[in-house]
């Protein structure tokens, strides 16, 4: 029993290690690796889980938020500028009057910040570095948006500790799958799922 | 050409200068280590405060368009003399920012600095600077 539990605490720390750093190519195959991966999926992993609940009025916000966001993990300025661009009018036309009274204010404070970011990215078709800047500050804008108001779909939360000189970087998507904006293709595969957010 | 370059010196531009105490003010608000807040007054508060120390030749125009469009775009996006009346979350969005532009010498502009050498951040302020802005975003 003893064994067991070393054997699975071994396992869950390699793939914590393989998930942050699957970008180095480590390619450690073998039969102790798969050995392992047995075990994985014996033992599911546990991402946090967060419920919202289900929302229409945030649709078009989402929809533009991840074009932009797969924008960037493609790597393209110039569509990551236009899809800003229409980031920056779906925030504008969000209905504040809709939401709880106690709750405009915040939402309010998120919504400019949103579209200040927004702006920048629509902006700067020529600068890609400062676009991931602003991205990176928008999923953590989107986020407590989203929290606040609900979501049409299921969303991640994931994260790049190596984006910032190691401050890290979380970013939304409607997949787990590792697919990084703050680097494309330089290191499409860094990054961790934080949390999942479901709409009830 | 004579006359209409004589002529535009006499057209009005609008001074960005206030004698108003500035509650908002970053220095004032986060109590800003003097040393440090010379250095921001130096590099940074010319073009994002309401507080310009204008050079001689802002009076000659269009010169002093030219300048005067600048500051209103560099408030625009960043006014040290409001910083105090933004959102929580929009201080920690803009620390953030000027964090990332000055690492990436976006900032102070060169443009700027190929006038105003005094402007220029070395190693060592650029290091003091960036690092006290991000332990701030993170007190917030």
């Amino acid at each position: 029993m003893k064994t067991t539990m070393i054997m699975l605490f071994l396992a869950l720390v390699s793939w914590g290690a393989r998930a942050q750093h699957d970008h180095s190519n480590m390619g450690s195959s073998g039969n102790s690796q798969s050995k392992m991966e047995t075990k994985m999926k014996e033992q599911p992993r546990v991402i946090p889980s967060l419920k919202v609940n289900h929302s229409l009025s945030v649709t078009s916000i989402l929809d533009n938020y991840l074009a932009l966001k797969d924008a960037l993990v493609e790597d393209n300025s110039k569509k990551a500028a236009s899809s800003g661009k229409m980031l920056l009018d779906a925030l504008g036309k969000f209905d504040l009057s809709g939401q709880p009274e106690s709750k405009q204010k915040e939402l309010k404070d998120i919504l400019d910040d949103a579209k200040e970011n927004a702006e920048h990215i629509s902006k700067n078709g020529d600068k890609m570095d400062h676009q991931r800047e602003h991205l990176e500050i928008l999923g953590s804008d989107l986020k407590d948006l989203i929290v606040i108001t609900g979501s049409d779909r299921t969303l991640y939360q994931l994260f790049c500790p190596m984006y910032n000189n190691n401050k890290g970087g979380k970013w939304l998507s409607t997949s787990d799958k590792i697919k990084n904006p703050f680097y494309g293709s330089k290191m499409l595969k860094c990054g961790r799922v934080l949390v999942e957010i479901t709409a009830k | 050409m004579v006359v209409v370059l004589v002529g535009i010196q006499f057209l009005p531009t609008r001074s960005n200068q206030t004698m108003e105490l500035l509650s908002a003010d970053f220095v004032l608000v986060y109590k800003v280590p003097e040393k440090m807040g010379r250095v921001l007054h130096t590099s940074c508060y010319n073009c994002h405060s309401n507080n310009t120390d204008y050079p001689w030749y802002s009076k000659v125009q269009p010169v002093g368009w030219v300048l005067e469009n600048h500051i209103n775009n560099g408030k625009a996006e960043l006014n040290l003399s409001e910083f105090g009346s933004y959102s929580v979350r929009k201080q920690k969005s803009k620390l953030k920012s000027m964090a990332n532009q000055i690492e990436k010498d976006e900032m102070p502009l060169s443009s700027y600095t190929f006038i105003h050498h005094e402007a220029r951040l070395s190693a060592e302020s650029k290091k003091a600077i960036v690092d006290y802005l991000n332990a701030l975003q993170d007190s917030l």
